[in-house]
């Protein structure tokens, strides 16, 4: 008989005793009681379990150190989690649609998911983008697709979130230079760019360059950021695609962290002030099925992360020390059978994330695992959201679960395993040591193959799937998205007409300046606003740091 | 398979058709007896390509390696053959073949052609198998051919002797040269190579290197080389292969080179024989099942008695089959 | 004892997804086929020279980007074309039924959508191979 964590001899005496023996002779059902991560998880919590909490060092109050309880006094009675649906397909003009269609139906703010070319740094007209168009975000291949995405939209007064990594910094120049021409200010500008290059290594493989180089664009962007956009959050520091590549929970949580750590050390060697750059840092998780676990999960993370700016990093601004994050609930337990199922899946990971003191929050359609969702699908997504903001009540207290047993004991559990794997990646020698061995991605694959063992023998149960499934599924119902070839060949169409009529001369220049300024050390920043003011393509500027900087590939993946 | 379509399998190969090449490749691998009639019409016209062995243990970047090498004498115009050779798990039989997608450098270049092949067992077997794929290499055309494996156990090195010269690879930290000397890998390198030079420990191993191959008994002008790289920079790789052809040519002229093709030789045909005899015995001969019943009848046997009886009777039936 | 299986793993396109890839590899390794991992970031072109040089009877494909219309027909073509037709291209990732449908008209083998096992993988690949040498061997 397993009861989790409990060997505490200090448990309440008798009573315990009793409830043990009790238990014992119930006996456990058939399954194996663990989490998804396969962690143990304790039958029954007791105070004994949390008999070493400090409550005020520990756990404390809401917008107090170590903000286990959330970086805001206020949290969600002061103001709700931003409910920010990732949006993206097709071209430019399609996109612009799908946004004019959510901000009406009450979504805050916006989010970019672009395309595999525009992720990768490929003009829509290059070989390698054929059949890629348009396929799993929108095209934008230079300023002009950029202007028509926001056309309408007056991005001084939203705040925009885009899901881009490697070519980053040059997609947030031309957002800037979109905004200036709606006559924005820089200042007036919020919004987040993902930015977060140490996890395609590890993770997402959405790498062009080297590490070093691409360490370099990213503190590029943190001072340009900390000296000319202050409310721009200029990385998100990501665990979703750490825990979408088959990470443990706990996995997630630490090589998160950890990364988001050496973005720390990173922009402190370009020497720039800690609390300059440290209140714009935010972070990005996944929400997975275990409801408690996810929970645990986030109260660490603002633990670990306020006691290490604090004490080692010597932050002195609350907001450095505030771990501030977006969720989203997790794609990889979607299912394709029984597509209504994620629906449900979707809400208690979305609660999850509100009990865990998420500030904003994006709900997976039920459809996504056929394909981009379709409107219907969207809306009931966001709708989630509204439901459980508006009529669960559990916006209305903040941080119910604190002082649960279970919960501070699951939180604990998780910084003290966090804490175990940072001890091994400072023996690796680091983040970035430690990703080109490749260890980062041997321990995910490891997880991840372990888990679909699991799930064979049915030790991981998946509704629909491996338990309660139908066996004359018709999952034709559902009507999908379906992108068309014309995406591709209008984005083609565009590529050549700004070609004409762009002024070569300006778009050679300002090209001749990104070589110049990417080969010294200078902010690449203003050259890159400049290249996109020329109308020069994405392709053609991220060639030229192919050139300068090099390319990656993978080290041993086995 | 007729006889003609094997022929003219061989004339496709010798007309240099890449599908063809892996056919032939594959037909070695399964160990098809017509391999053998048809290497018997070819073996004439092998020997013109250059076959360098690249052993040393996990971690030193062999593949990197071999791709840089690759990519620098193509850069020279020479046509490059690779068998990247990987171990096949005893447990389950099967393999992750996973070097060649570190070469990727050198896809869609016709001048290169790469095999990755699965150890498949013990006893000699793999051994046979690549001699016999680099020899369609060869047959192919390729002037050049590196054959990759890594240098635990005994096939692994058996490979590396198949080579004209043998190239083993260490990288500082991580207690290689023990290990090497361990697996009698220090014995077959014609010369060393230090990869990973910018990691720590560097001068270390080298000194190391030094040391042991002091104490052999060879005057100083006869040692190994001892080259130093940093393959991913592609640095040292230009002397390595320098210092490959230089000792290549060296051989040829001097006749070491025949020497050691007619020791590799004596080997492969030594191991062709055993190989074939221990399977005429376990396998064909049914003596496997004998063993095996005697065993069930419960230790303890007779070891040697036992082996005596065996071989007494494979020699009595040996005529009839 | 028959022969092991040689199957290619790859990853066409821009995705970089490789979790399902990975999985299938270590699992085909498992059931005891030799698996040459291609890797991510691959063209068709080059996934068909692979497959060609070496001599597989498998390709798996993974694509999560949508691009699978495109990536599947292409890979299928190029092997055709270098004498290779005779190659099983199956494979897996984000694609709806009826696509796997209209990809299996134009020459692929069965497809696994999400949701699918191992096991179903591993069985398939078995049976099929199976079938496709004994077919070779009768003529």
């Amino acid at each position: 008989m397993t009861t989790g964590k409990t060997q505490t001899s200090a448990a309440a005496g008798s009573l315990f005793d009793r409830w043990r023996e009790a238990y014992a002779r119930a006996g456990e059902r058939e399954a194996a009681l663990e989490t998804v991560s396969s962690a143990p998880v304790t039958a029954l919590a007791t105070p004994a379990d949390v008999a070493g909490t400090d409550w005020e060092r520990d756990v404390g109050l809401p917008g107090q150190f170590p903000y286990t309880r959330g970086p805001y006094a206020s949290m969600y009675r002061g103001r709700l989690w931003t409910m920010r649906q990732f949006a993206g397909f097709g071209s430019a003009a399609d996109t612009n649609a799908r946004y004019k269609y959510l901000l009406e139906h009450g979504q805050d703010g916006l989010s970019v998911a672009f395309d595999l070319p525009t992720l990768m740094g490929y003009d829509a007209d290059h070989p390698r983008a054929a059949g890629e168009v348009g396929r799993c975000g929108v095209a934008v291949s230079s300023l002009r697709d950029m202007e028509t995405l926001f056309d309408g939209i007056a991005l001084a007064d939203i705040t925009t979130s885009m899901t881009i990594n490697s070519p980053a910094a040059i997609i947030w120049a031309m957002y800037l230079v979109t905004a200036q021409k709606q006559g924005a200010r820089l200042d007036q500008l919020g919004g987040t760019t993902q930015n977060d290059i140490l996890k395609e290594y590890i993770a997402q493989k959405e790498y062009i360059f080297p590490p070093a180089p691409s360490m370099r664009l990213v503190v590029d962007t943190i001072e340009f950021a900390a000296r000319s956009v202050p409310r721009w959050h200029a990385v998100s520091v990501s665990g979703y695609h750490i825990r979408e590549a088959g990470s443990t929970a706990v996995q997630e949580l630490a090589f998160t962290l950890a990364d988001g750590f050496a973005y720390v050390e990173a922009a402190l060697a370009r020497g720039l002030q800690v609390d300059e750059f440290a209140p714009r840092l935010s972070f990005f998780f996944n929400s997975h099925v275990d409801f408690f676990e996810e929970i645990a999960k986030f109260r660490a993370a603002r633990r670990i992360w306020a006691r290490r700016m604090r004490d080692r990093y010597g932050a002195k601004d609350p907001r450095s020390q505030q771990l501030r994050f977006h969720t989203q609930t997790a794609g990889c337990s979607l299912t394709a059978q029984q597509p209504l199922n994620n629906i449900v899946r979707t809400t208690w990971e979305a609660l999850a994330g509100v009990l865990g003191g998420t500030q904003s929050l994006h709900t997976n359609s039920m459809d996504e695992t056929l394909a981009l969702p379709t409107e219907l699908a969207v809306k009931v997504a966001l709708r989630t959201q509204q439901l459980l903001a508006w009529e669960s009540g559990v916006a209305n207290t903040i941080d119910p679960l604190a002082g649960s047993w279970f919960v501070e004991d699951f939180t604990n559990r998780m910084e003290q395993e966090a804490l175990t794997l940072f001890a091994r990646i400072d023996e690796l020698g680091g983040v970035v040591p430690a990703l080109e061995q490749g260890w980062f991605q041997r321990e995910i694959g490891k997880a991840a193959y372990r888990y679909q063992r699991e799930l064979e023998t049915g030790r991981q149960v998946i509704v629909g799937v491996n338990k309660f499934v139908e066996a004359d599924e018709d999952d034709h119902k559902l009507e999908v998205l379906k992108i068309g070839i014309e995406t591709e060949k209008a984005a083609i169409a565009t590529l050549a007409d700004l070609r004409r009529t762009r002024s070569a001369a300006k778009a050679q220049a300002a090209l001749s300046r990104i070589r110049a300024d990417a080969q010294a050390s200078v902010n690449l920043m203003p050259a890159f606003m400049q290249g996109a003011e020329a109308y020069c393509t994405l392709g053609e500027m991220v060639d030229v740091l192919r050139e300068v900087f090099g390319t990656w590939r993978e080290p041993a993946v086995f | 398979m007729t006889v003609a379509t094997g022929a003219e399998l061989v004339a496709r190969v010798r007309a240099g058709e890449e599908l063809a090449c892996a056919r032939l490749m594959s037909l070695a691998e399964r160990g098809d007896t017509r391999f053998g009639a048809l290497h018997d019409g070819f073996f004439r016209d092998l020997g013109r390509a250059r076959r360098f062995g690249i052993t040393g243990p996990p971690g030193a970047g062999k593949s990197t390696l071999v791709e840089a090498l690759a990519l620098h004498w193509r850069r020279a115009g020479r046509t490059l053959g690779i068998v990247a050779v990987d171990p096949t798990s005893p447990f389950t039989g099967g393999a992750l073949l996973g070097d060649r997608v570190r070469m990727g450098r050198l896809a869609l270049d016709k001048g290169v052609f790469i095999r990755s092949m699965a150890t498949r067992g013990v006893f000699g077997g793999l051994a046979r198998a690549t001699d016999d794929v680099a020899d369609v290499l060869d047959l192919f055309g390729r002037d050049t051919l590196l054959v990759e494996t890594v240098g635990v156990g005994q096939s692994e090195v058996d490979i590396a002797r198949s080579a004209d010269l043998t190239v083993v690879v260490l990288h500082p930290g991580g207690g290689d040269t023990i290990q090497a000397m361990k697996a009698g890998l220090m014995e077959v390198a014609d010369l060393y190579l230090v990869n990973k030079a910018d990691l720590p420990g560097l001068d270390r191993l080298v000194q190391q290197l030094q040391d042991i191959l002091g104490l052999r008994d060879l005057p100083p002008d006869r040692h190994p080389p001892i080259l130093t790289s940093c393959a991913t920079d592609g640095l040292g790789v230009a002397e390595l292969a320098a210092a490959l052809d230089c000792l290549h040519a060296e051989r040829a002229a001097s006749g070491a080179l025949a020497a050691r093709r007619a020791e590799n030789f004596e080997r492969r045909v030594r191991r062709l024989v055993e190989g074939r005899l221990r399977h005429d015995v376990w396998e064909a001969e049914g003596l496997g099942a004998l063993l095996a019943e005697r065993i069930s009848q419960g230790l303890p046997q007779p070891a040697h008695g036992l082996s005596d009886e065996i071989l007494t009777l494979y020699r009595k039936r040996t005529p009839e089959s | 004892m028959d022969e092991p299986i040689r199957v290619l793993i790859a990853k066409p396109g821009l995705d970089g997804h490789d979790r399902g890839a990975k999985v299938v590899a270590a699992a085909l390794r498992d059931a005891g086929m030799e698996v040459i991992y291609g890797g991510l970031h691959q063209t068709p072109e080059a996934i068909a020279e692979m497959a060609v040089q070496e001599d597989v009877e498998v390709v798996g494909l993974s694509v999560l980007s949508g691009a699978h219309m495109h990536l599947f027909p292409r890979v299928v073509e190029l092997l055709s074309a270098a004498g290779a037709g005779h190659v099983l291209v199956t494979g897996g990732g984000i694609i709806p039924a009826d696509e796997m449908a209209e990809l299996e008209r134009r020459g692929t083998g069965r497809l696994f959508g999400p949701g699918a096992t191992l096991r179903e993988l591993v069985e398939y690949i078995r049976a099929e191979v199976g079938r496709r040498r004994a077919a070779a061997r009768s003529n």
